[in-house]
């Protein structure tokens, strides 16, 4: 899941002057469950707003809709009664759903309410952590499903550096290290023999090195006649 | 006069605000209280709307610690307080204006020394801005 995590309401306060009607958009998916942007953080972050506005005398009107998913076109469509007659969306979604937003709506203007941190998982109620660094070339049945990319400050392939001290990472002592995790997760696997062969030289190509990356399932894609039949939606 | 609202949970605060009355005690301001099912139910969105409406402070009174119905109820309102009262600070209203007390529903004579608690933060900070005149 995406991890994000609100703005100060003093950027977002920012972000927002000379605005008048404002919907605040929240998304049930990833950033609902990072407690970052659900319908929940929307309810208080909308109040906050206006409190804040009631105070400094700001004149915001600010109204609430949260969707089941901000970055798919479908869901985002139910916001367009929502959006008609609004200045700005402040977005609680991931940046992937902001940008929906603008695309559908490019007579609203965006604006994020959240910043986007990285791709990870809960480790505890509250407690969100990094897990994959999207690099386009997964090495994990190499590494005792354990990314190195994400989880290694350095990124190292072929184990931990210098840094690596009783465990723990040289960045943070609350940090594991990741080469630590993976040597003792493969020795639990009976599988420390990975560790002898080399990782080459990563190609970073199907990484962000090599610009926006775009998938393609051509078995998903639909002919010019379905996308007649189905009115010209996608 | 100052208006104050005190959330009291259902379990044993509330009986406690119902016992001071019968007895007639008196307070130092405005009081509105509001019965919840339990401390943890208030919302951190319930405290930031009774200051948008004009409250001057804001009171939310819990069971004992380790004595709550719902086991994690007063747990749970601490952190929503908390929350709310990090938002009062960011808006430039004062996080004193809010506060979690916790009350036994045999401690009547509390109340009215909370409500002149939270009264006597009202007189340093002054009223709430959006206070309803009259």
């Amino acid at each position: 899941m995406i991890i994000g995590e609100q703005k100060s309401l003093e950027e977002i306060a920012g972000m927002l002057e000379g605005q008048q009607r404002i919907l605040v958009a929240g998304c049930r998916s990833c950033v609902a469950i990072c407690l970052a942007g659900g319908e929940k953080e929307v309810a208080i972050l909308a109040e906050s707003l206006r409190l804040l506005s009631s105070l400094k005398g700001r004149g915001w009107e600010i109204e609430e809709a949260t969707v089941e998913r901000q970055c798919e076109k479908e869901w985002v469509a139910e916001l367009s009664a929502r959006i008609e007659g609004k200045g700005s969306v402040l977005s609680l979604a991931c940046g992937v759903g902001a940008q929906t937003i603008q695309a559908m709506y490019p007579q609203v203007r965006v604006l994020p309410g959240l910043n986007t941190s990285n791709m990870g998982a809960p480790e505890e109620a509250g407690v969100f952590v990094e897990r994959c660094g999207g690099c386009g070339d997964c090495v994990l049945h190499l590494t005792g499903g354990i990314c190195p990319i994400a989880r290694c400050a350095k990124s190292l392939l072929n184990g931990p550096c210098g840094g690596s001290q009783g465990g723990k990472c040289e960045v943070s002592p609350e940090t594991p290290c990741a080469w630590e995790e993976i040597h003792r997760s493969l020795e639990r696997l009976g599988r420390l023999d990975l560790l002898e062969e080399p990782i080459p030289p990563k190609n970073w190509l199907p990484s962000r090195d090599g610009g926006p990356r775009k998938m393609v399932r051509k078995e998903a894609v639909l002919t010019e006649e379905q996308k007649r039949s189905k009115g010209g939606k996608p | 006069m100052m208006r104050i609202i005190g959330f009291c949970c259902e379990r044993g605060p509330e009986e406690a605000v119902d016992l001071a009355g019968e007895r007639g005690m008196r307070y130092q301001a405005d009081v509105i209280f509001i019965k919840v099912p339990c401390a943890g139910r208030v919302d951190v969105v319930h405290l930031l709307r009774a200051f948008r409406e004009g409250a001057d402070a804001v009171l939310v009174i819990g069971c004992l610690e380790d004595n709550c119905h719902h086991v994690y109820g007063n747990l749970e309102a601490r952190k929503k307080v908390e929350r709310a009262k990090q938002i009062l600070d960011e808006v430039g209203l004062g996080s004193s204006r809010l506060e979690l007390f916790h009350v036994a529903s045999n401690q009547p004579f509390r109340i009215p020394r909370l409500v002149a608690e939270m009264a006597s933060r009202v007189e340093k900070l002054g009223p709430n801005p959006l206070a309803v005149k009259g």
